[in-house]
This record gives structure tokens, C-alpha cells and sequence, in this order.
């Protein structure tokens, strides 16, 4: 597919408006329909339509796969991390009412960081098994 | 009485997509009939107001497991095995848990029942005090990540470990195949 003009064209001006509906999925997931699980899945369909397009090798120096490796704990920590904090700050385990000085802004403020370490983790996860799967298929 | 005649003909697809895909011998097409009916599970979803769900059916049904599929299929091959024994057995397994599970179906409530004990329990509770309590206007996140936090922590502990899973069996690093060391790339 690498070597067809069309294709990395269209993937070129596609693949930054997937990674922006990607975002737009995450944060507005309040209002809408969406959030982190979905909101990953599409920001990671963005890389990996650049792994298929123009050859896992490219999107293994875009993504180093060592980084991935950290980005996939990172979005877990991040979940637990925010339990801990409520914990610390008086509260019980993930009750984000904690958070802020009122219920409503706490709860906001825990959703928030909550679904953004969900889609940070589904999202790595997502390419790092198409980076495993694919990537045994090089020449 | 328009919802009854469009939800026949996703299922009625449904079914036709299902037959196709177990009729077919290319892996490929296969590959892209589990894409179409994840597609057609996707507008059911949506008919039955789960826009959410729908959401997720799409992303991940549709897309990533039919680029998952067409990755390993580019490890094996495309055509199938004949198979080394007759099917008797496992359809005959197959009919039976099928028998079993619609036998199973009568006992529940009907579909959207109102007094099911699903829609008694605590869903009035979270759908009554979510605005109150978190303020967010899509309930289903406000019971994902707030009332359910617990739920969703564990589902991501899961995808977590499916993803460290698939590094430590696979890997990332590209393997030195014999024989290819020398290539001119």
C-alpha cells in the first residue's frame, strides 16, 4: 500500500482529523455520547491507519515502542492515582467529591482525569498490539 | 410500528451476515463479514437508543479487531483448513447450549419491561440523583467513572493487562529472521 498516492494522501489529511475527533470524543464524553474507552480507540485507529498505510516501520519511529511501554502504565497510574489522592485528602477511595472545594467540581475534576488515563491506556494498549501483531510481517 | 420493520431488517441482515461469514471459505471475506455485522450490531444499538454502546460497538468491533484480524491473517494465510473431522459432534453441542439459552430467555422479563427487577434496583437512584450529585449531563459517564469508578478501574486493569500480556508473549523488537541479515534495505 506504500506505494499508492491516493492512499497516503487521503491518510495524510485524514489521520489529523481522526486524532482531533479522538479528543473531542475524550473531553466531551460529559455532554455526549463517548469517553476514555471509545475516545482511545479512536485516537489509537489514527495511528494505526498510519502503520497501514505507510509501513509499521514508520509508525514504530513515530511511536517508539519503548515509550508505549511507559504510556500504558501511565493512564492506570494515573486512574489509581486520583483514588489515592481522594484518599489522602479525607475522602473515601475514588469519591472525587474530594477534589474541590464543592461536590460538583470535585466530581467533574475526578471524571475528567479518570477517563483521560482510561483513554490514555486504551489507546497505547491498541497500538502496541498491532505494532506486535503487524510487525512480525515485515520483510 | 417503523421501529418493529427496521429492527427485522437489521436482524433479518444480521442473520444473512452471519450465514455468509460461516459459509465462506476466504478468510478475507470472513474477515470483512465479522466487519459488517459488527457494523449492523452497531445501528441495533443505536435504534435502541444505547448511543454509547453503539459507539463502542463501531470503534472497536468494526475497526481495530477487523485490523487485528487482517494483521493475523497476514501471518497464516488466507484460505481456510479443511477441517480433519466431521462437524457432527460440535454442531450437536452447539444446538443444544442454543436450545438451552432460548429455553433459558423464557423465564425473563420482556424486552423493555418497565418492572423488570434491572430497572428496580438501583438504576432510579443513579438516574434521579446523578444531576444532583455529579451535575453531568450524560449519565452514562457519570455512572461509569463516578458511581461505578470501581467497575471501570477494573476494566482498564483488564485492557492493561491484556496489553502487557500480548508485549511479554509477542514483543516489540523487531526479530533477526536467518538468512535476511544481509538484505539491502
Amino acid at each position: 500500500m506504500r506505494d499508492n498516492p491516493v492512499l497516503r494522501v487521503v491518510a495524510k489529511i485524514i489521520i489529523p482529523m481522526i486524532l482531533l475527533f479522538a479528543l473531542y470524543v475524550q473531553f466531551h464524553g460529559d455532554f455526549g455520547p463517548g469517553g476514555g474507552f471509545q475516545a482511545g480507540v479512536i485516537f489509537a485507529a489514527g495511528f494505526i491507519l498510519y502503520g497501514l498505510v505507510f509501513g509499521t516501520e514508520a509508525l514504530r519511529s513515530a511511536v517508539p515502542p519503548g515509550l508505549l511501554r511507559w504510556v500504558i502504565s501511565l493512564g492506570l497510574i494515573l486512574y489509581t492515582g486520583v483514588g489515592i489522592a481522594t484518599m489522602l485528602m479525607g475522602s473515601d477511595y475514588l469519591a472525587y467529591g474530594a477534589l474541590a472545594h464543592d461536590l460538583i467540581h470535585g466530581q467533574h475534576l475526578g471524571i475528567f482525569l479518570v477517563e483521560l488515563g482510561v483513554g490514555v491506556t486504551v489507546s497505547a494498549v491498541m497500538v502496541t498490539i498491532f505494532l506486535a501483531f503487524a510487525g512480525r510481517n515485515d520483510p | 410500528m417503523l421501529i418493529e420493520s427496521i429492527n427485522i431488517v437489521l436482524l433479518g441482515m444480521l442473520v444473512v451476515t452471519a450465514i455468509a461469514a460461516i459459509r465462506l471459505h476466504d478468510l478475507f471475506a470472513v474477515t470483512m463479514m465479522f466487519g459488517i455485522y459488527s457494523l449492523l450490531a452497531a445501528v441495533v444499538f443505536v435504534v435502541l437508543d444505547a448511543v454509547d454502546v453503539a459507539f463502542t460497538e463501531a470503534a472497536v468491533g468494526v475497526g481495530i479487531s477487523t485490523v487485528l484480524m487482517l494483521a493475523t491473517i497476514g501471518l497464516v494465510g488466507r484460505r481456510e483448513q479443511r477441517p480433519a473431522h466431521r462437524p457432527l459432534l460440535p454442531l450437536l453441542v452447539v444446538v443444544v447450549t442454543g436450545v438451552a439459552l432460548v429455553y433459558g430467555t423464557l423465564d425473563m422479563p420482556f424486552f423493555g419491561d418497565p418492572g423488570a427487577p434491572v430497572h428496580q434496583h438501583v438504576a432510579p437512584y443513579y438516574i434521579g440523583q446523578s444531576p444532583e450529585q455529579t451535575g453531568i449531563p450524560n449519565v452514562v459517564t457519570s455512572i461509569l467513572a463516578s458511581y461505578r469508578g470501581y467497575d471501570t478501574l477494573g476494566e482498564l486493569a483488564v485492557i492493561f493487562t491484556a496489553g502487557v500480556g500480548v508485549l511479554a508473549l509477542l514483543g516489540l523488537r523487531r526479530r533477526k529472521r536467518p538468512g535476511k541479515e544481509n538484505r539491502v534495505s
